[in-house]
């Protein structure tokens, strides 16, 4: 019988207490925890414990583009940055579009153990948008797969579209829409607005995503089916998700940490001058008034839960000119700071908003059990410390991903990750990989 | 320290009306039969140019030429570039070899800024992919301000499509910090955006603005921006933007027609017009070696740079 006291743990923020950890399962919080014995302390003074972070969107990158990140590495990452779980995208090399590479995966993350890795299923075969994967199959095996995504790619066809929707109803998946209409983001590089104009860069309109998302919940109300919107980043978005939510259709969404607190205005004006490929993403970032939304739409839940879009690329992906350069960045070790900066700081949200934006909402949304629990007793010690108090300046150096394309470098961010717990296993202790 | 010359929003007034005057100055060592100045012996100028571009590259060599400048050309097609060689490992090579000054001309918008991350010597843009091409600009100020006199307060069309062009960006910023007034005229689809939030005004009818203006610069468009529905056909572009006789009747008699080339006759100015006496179009070449000559200069002669920006 393994025990673990955390002690004077502000749990989401609160008072501190005591949460008595044993079995991997938590078995008692409150200020009388501390009474019992426990082989292994955590002095947690001063820290605010949160259920294990949920990730919707993570790139690991395996199989196929291992030069980028691993299983192994982006589940380390992930574990630094305070999560329990991740959701693998299915954009690898072969696709994940098949129970086997699902299950590949699936096993990869479970061998590693930093952090629970649960797949996405490709919605169509070879994301060519063309033929439906075979769905049912990845739901059935061993990774349980419930969420499918063609992210990266749009399924802009509508009868395909709606007949994801419809088919994963028979095992209560969802289909997470990258939504971004193909013609109208034809060689799209940033948001289509001054920014674009000035610098000269082909325009990602803000409507390209916006009417697909209307499309979509459209469709899903229409076969009473369940979408979730990938990465929304613009005010418009919210608007529609919000109208469609009023409806009571079945509709959430995420945003990332970078569409919470960049603009374009970045790629227009950085320490390493304009230009510079770091910022490129995709959907972009876009302007002020869209972050003000999102962060708006986050608070009152419109927007349910925060997703990193960890998005790993060798550095020799992102030294080019713009045009040339890899769309993504990467974001697990820092997504908690961001929405401390972006969202609590700003006194949009407090830790419990935090937990459900970063916890329980996701794990719900993927219908992952074992995750996304308040910490109370008899749920699974999923559990993440995390020091609200300190600022540090990010440094790509100290990072664990295996790749250093993060945008927030040389910014000062607040908060730090001191401890991740999986289930009881601290797989983080002073800030460092266990 | 100012060392590049990037875009034209690098340059202020002053540094605009320096280059101008010193362009003037050059241009009386080109009417001499011996055209050289030992000004820039021993310095190295790279043409790198990954596009295709003859006119804008022999401009610049003949430019470095006649300040004494060593000139290498590093042309994509033939050169490891066409192997996947990456614009830094590019940068790097020429960094050792010493490069003094690198002329870029790149498809890529912002290929230049990057550049100037990777170099130590001074980055002059020669046209980046839809962004700028600050030279154009300044050897059009200087074809104008020779031609009219001055450039405040010179009402100047820049007709066409704005969006993809280059010299457009150039120009605006330029002109604006000159002090002329300028109205971009195009079919809404060739605008981009947000060019309300351009300094210039913003037309979709050529025969309103043709009376009012003293400057006409007709950009190039390509025919196939039609196969994008950017217009629908040829015949119906020339027909409402393009600059025929019966438009050009339409310029008080003062009025200049300017095109930074190369021209598509017919399509968006006819032949009478661009050979007309009241054309530019010639001079603007002629105009261009003296003008890139006064940029090598500023950048390159003295200690100090006396021109142009840093990132």
């Amino acid at each position: 019988m393994s025990t673990i006291l955390i002690k004077s743990a502000r749990v989401l923020g609160g008072e501190p207490a005591d949460i008595l950890v044993r079995d991997g399962v938590i078995a008692e919080v409150g200020p009388a925890a501390g009474k019992a014995g426990a082989a292994e302390t955590i002095d947690a003074t001063g820290l605010i414990a949160l259920p294990g972070l949920v990730d919707l969107h993570t790139h690991l990158r395996e199989p196929g583009r291992e030069d980028a990140e691993t299983v192994e590495t982006g589940t380390q990452a992930a574990a630094r940055g305070g999560y329990t779980a991740v959701h693998a995208m299915a954009n690898t090399s072969p696709v994940a579009d098949t129970a086997g590479v699902v299950e590949q995966v699936w096993r990869l993350g479970q061998e590693y153990g930093h952090c629970d890795v649960q797949p996405v299923g490709a919605v169509t075969s070879g994301l060519e948008g063309r033929q439906l994967a075979e769905l049912g199959a990845m739901a059935d095996s061993a990774a349980r797969v419930r969420v499918f995504s063609d992210d990266g790619k749009c399924v802009s066809d509508a009868v395909l579209m709606r007949r994801a929707l419809e088919y994963v109803k028979a095992f209560d998946g969802v289909v997470a829409q990258h939504a971004q209409e193909p013609r109208l983001t034809e060689g799209a590089q940033v948001n289509e607005g001054e920014v674009s104009g000035r610098l000269g860069l082909t325009g990602w309109p803000a409507v390209a995503e916006e009417a697909i998302i209307a499309r979509d919940c459209l469709l899903a109300a229409h076969v009473g089916s369940r979408l979730h919107v990938c990465h929304v980043s613009t005010a418009g978005s919210v608007e529609i998700i919000r109208w469609a939510k009023s409806k009571g259709w079945d509709v959430t969404a995420e945003v990332t940490p970078h569409h919470l607190l960049l603009t374009d205005a970045c790629v227009e004006r950085s320490p390493a001058g304009p230009y510079n490929p770091i910022y490129k993403v995709n959907p972009p970032l876009r302007t002020n008034e869209d972050v003000l939304a999102l962060r708006e739409a986050l608070a009152d839940g419109t927007i349910d839960c925060v997703a990193t879009d960890h998005a790993p690329h060798p550095v020799e992906d992102k030294e080019t000119e713009w045009a040339a350069a890899a769309m993504g960045m990467i974001g697990l070790e820092t997504a908690l700071s961001v929405v401390q900066e972006a969202m609590v700081d700003t006194g949009l949200l407090d830790w419990a908003g935090v937990a459900d934006r970063m916890s329980y909402r996701p794990a719900r949304i993927g219908r992952l059990s074992g995750h996304g629990s308040p910490l109370e007793a008899g749920a699974a010690a999923n559990i993440t410390l995390y020091d609200p108090s300190v600022r540090t300046e990010v440094n790509p150096a100290a990072m664990v991903s295996k790749s250093r394309n993060t945008p927030y470098e040389g910014m000062t961010l607040p908060g730090r990750v001191v401890a991740t717990l999986l289930r009881g296993r601290p797989t983080v202790l002073e800030g460092k990989l266990v | 320290m100012k060392r590049h010359l990037i875009s034209a929003g690098d340059l202020t007034r002053d540094d605009a009306l320096l280059v101008l005057d010193t362009a003037e100055e050059l241009a009386r060592v080109s009417e001499r039969s011996i055209k050289k100045l030992p000004t820039l012996r021993g310095r190295t100028v790279v043409n790198l140019f990954y596009e295709d571009s003859t006119r804008t590259r022999i401009s610049f060599e003949a430019a470095a030429k006649r300040l004494s400048a060593d000139v290498i050309n590093f042309s994509a097609k033939g050169s490891s570039v066409s192997k996947g060689e990456s614009l830094k490992d590019t940068a790097l090579t020429l960094e050792a070899m010493g490069a003094d000054a690198v002329v870029i001309r790149h498809a890529a918008s912002g290929a230049p800024h990057r550049l100037a991350t990777w170099v130590r010597g001074s980055v002059v843009n020669a046209g980046d992919g839809t962004h700028e091409h600050p030279t154009q600009a300044l050897l059009d100020a200087f074809s104008m301000r020779r031609r009219m006199g001055r450039i405040e307060g010179l009402k100047v069309a820049i007709v066409g499509d704005v969006l993809h062009s280059r010299v457009a960006r150039s120009n605006v910023l330029l002109l604006h910090a000159l002090g002329a007034e300028v109205t971009l005229v195009a079919p809404p689809t060739l605008l981009p955006v947000a060019v309300d939030s351009w300094p210039c005004q913003v037309s979709y009818d050529l025969d309103a603005v043709l009376p009012k203006s003293d400057v006409v610069m007709m950009l190039r468009v390509q025919l196939e921006r039609m196969n994008d529905a950017y217009f629908p056909s040829a015949r119906e572009y020339s027909r409402r933007y393009g600059l025929d006789r019966e438009r050009f009747g339409r310029l008080h008699d003062d009025a200049i027609v300017m095109h930074p080339g190369p021209m598509n006759r017919g399509m968006e100015i006819s032949a009478e017009v661009a050979d007309s006496p009241r054309s530019t179009i010639v001079e603007q070449v002629a105009n261009g070696v003296t003008v890139r000559m006064a940029v090598l200069y500023l950048l390159l002669s003295g200690s100090e740079p006396a021109i142009g920006g840093d990132l």
